[in-house]
């Protein structure tokens, strides 16, 4: 290993993911994207919709093995399942048989932890998530955001060094986006973890980030632009908006995110026509 | 409504259907009796029946005996349903060869499997069970593998993002989502094995429910027909509410625990 430079947490190397649908059409949804997180680097992907952001999340996470290219986590090729990595779904991928308390818990007692002490960590977790009084209470009983803080407990109590995150806060109404957002980077400003963040929400993406990584819009999309966030931290999400700084990166990725949400715009519609 | 109008309204309709049942069988109307009571007997004499059978306690044993018949045959039913649906949902090659005697099966109609189990098992209270084991089985069966094989794919990666194992999975993921299924259909499984034990004793038996109607039948003693299925129902009212509590006890986690599927 080389010692000159910390390896990075995520490396994808001309990654290339394809689907075969229908018998033998192959569809390529994301063709050789390559992107590296550092350790402690908070990135984060935007694109229009449709275009494979959730895809790479997926490769990063080993959960969807790349057709070509390379997978490199700390240095080591991803092999199975990346074990370092923590996954914020978008959907509800809380267990619903489980209470808030037990789901956050169960990524420690799967590792073998005794139960009592998982489940006190756990409820340390969801008091620091705000829903330290919400322990008993089943998924179903929680709203949206109280669900998207559970998930964040359950993830962050394994401790893991990366953090994929795929529109985690989408469902979510804007102001409970915000709150979400201020509650995510305090977490993470304790403990700074490498963190790959999806979005379809440019703002939301300068306002978290260090690094804004646009992609093209599908299919073979690709990453067509990188530019690094000079805001100052800690931020607090709903003022840094209204920087100067702000608006002009805001600006300037906006002119070339633009065009490709139309293209995706368009695509979308004509692929819906199509079937 | 109120709960107390609601519950007057309700013993009214009793009330009033008890009435004209009696009044039809027992007041001639234009000079003719419009419900013979050979055939319809009323309802004097068919409570006076049910209070017979009570203060004497022949009942008793009928009951227990229907009871035992119902809970072994909705125990062995949903143990073998559950083994079989997540077997089969989990190897999906078992499940293809297995699928067309599968549907052949549960295309029979039960009853006629009513002489063979006799046969088989005598007169005795396994007949019966086997008869119930037929019914409960396959909508246990089909309910658990349906409820294994739609488990949320989000549900099952975040799962293995959290490092769960394949045994994790399946002790976490797959059971839960499965026994939630089977406990949906419970009241229909529950219903099921009681159907199963009457009509098996009805079809053949030395006591029990069916036994007691069809004996009645038998000499046609209406009255003691009718009060064997009133009996009947009571019963399976009884049962009905034991597992509505059940439910709520198991399906706390649901949203809507109370409108089961099945």
């Amino acid at each position: 290993m080389a010692d000159t430079a910390q390896p990075a947490a995520v490396a994808l190397g001309d990654a290339t993911v394809a689907f075969r649908v229908a018998g033998d059409r192959v569809y390529t949804a994301v063709e050789q994207a390559s992107l590296s997180v550092a350790d402690g680097e908070f990135v984060a992907i935007v694109g229009p919709t449709g275009c494979g952001k959730s895809t790479l999340l997926n490769v990063a996470a080993g959960l969807l093995k790349p057709a070509a290219g390379s997978v490199r986590i700390f240095d080591q090729p991803l092999t199975g399942l990346n074990r370092d990595a923590g996954y914020l779904f978008q959907a509800d991928a809380l267990f619903p048989w489980k209470t808030a308390l037990d789901n956050v818990a169960i990524g420690l007692e799967i590792k073998g932890a005794p139960r009592e002490q998982a489940l006190q960590r756990a409820q340390g977790w969801l008091t620091s998530v705000g829903l330290g009084a919400f322990a008993n209470r089943y998924p179903h009983m929680l709203s949206g955001g109280q669900r998207k803080r559970v998930g964040l407990a359950q993830v962050l109590i394994r401790d893991p060094k990366i953090l994929l995150m795929d529109e985690p806060f989408g469902p979510l109404d804007a102001q409970t986006r915000q709150i979400m957002g201020n509650l995510l980077l305090e977490l993470w400003n304790a403990d700074r973890k490498a963190v790959l963040f999806v979005t379809h929400d440019l703002e939301e993406a300068i306002a978290l980030a260090d690094r804004v990584v646009i992609m093209s819009a599908g299919p073979s999309a690709r990453i067509i632009g990188d530019w690094r966030v000079k805001l100052p931290r800690p931020r607090d999400i709903s003022e840094v908006r209204m920087e100067k700084d702000f608006h002009e990166l805001h600006r300037e990725i906006w002119s070339v995110l633009k065009d490709e949400v139309m293209k995706g715009y368009v695509q979308s519609t004509r692929s819906a026509e199509a079937g | 409504m109120s709960r107390s109008t609601l519950l007057l309204l309700q013993l009214l309709v009793a009330v009033v259907a008890l009435a004209v049942w009696q009044f039809l069988t027992t007041v001639p109307v234009f000079g003719k009796i419009l419900l013979p009571p050979f055939f319809f007997s009323n309802p004097i004499d068919v409570g006076s029946q049910i209070v017979k059978w009570f203060s004497s306690g022949v009942i008793w044993k009928h009951l227990i005996i229907t009871l035992w018949e119902s809970i072994l045959a909705f125990v062995i039913g949903s143990v073998a349903g559950v083994l079989v649906g997540f077997w089969f949902a989990r190897q999906p090659r078992v499940a293809a060869v297995f699928d067309p005697y599968v549907k052949m099966i549960n295309a029979l109609p039960r009853v006629v499997l009513a002489p063979i189990f006799t046969l088989w098992l005598g007169l005795g209270i396994w007949s019966k069970v086997a008869l119930g084991v037929t019914l409960v089985f396959f909508i246990v069966f089909f309910n658990v593998y349906q409820g294994v094989k739609e488990v949320s794919n989000t549900v099952l990666d975040n799962g293995r993002m959290l490092g769960m194992n394949e045994r994790q999975l399946m002790r976490h993921v797959y059971w839960p989502s499965a026994l939630s299924w089977m406990f949906s259909s419970l009241h229909t499984s529950v219903g099921f094995a009681v159907v199963g034990a009457v009509v098996g004793e009805y079809l053949g038996s030395a006591a029990g429910l069916g036994y007691l109607i069809q004996q009645a039948e038998g000499v046609f003693d209406v009255a003691g027909v009718f009060a064997g299925m009133f009996v009947l129902s009571a019963f399976v009212i009884l049962i009905d509410m034991g597992v509505t509590l059940a439910e709520r006890r198991l399906l706390v986690w649901r949203p809507t625990a109370a409108e089961g599927r099945g």
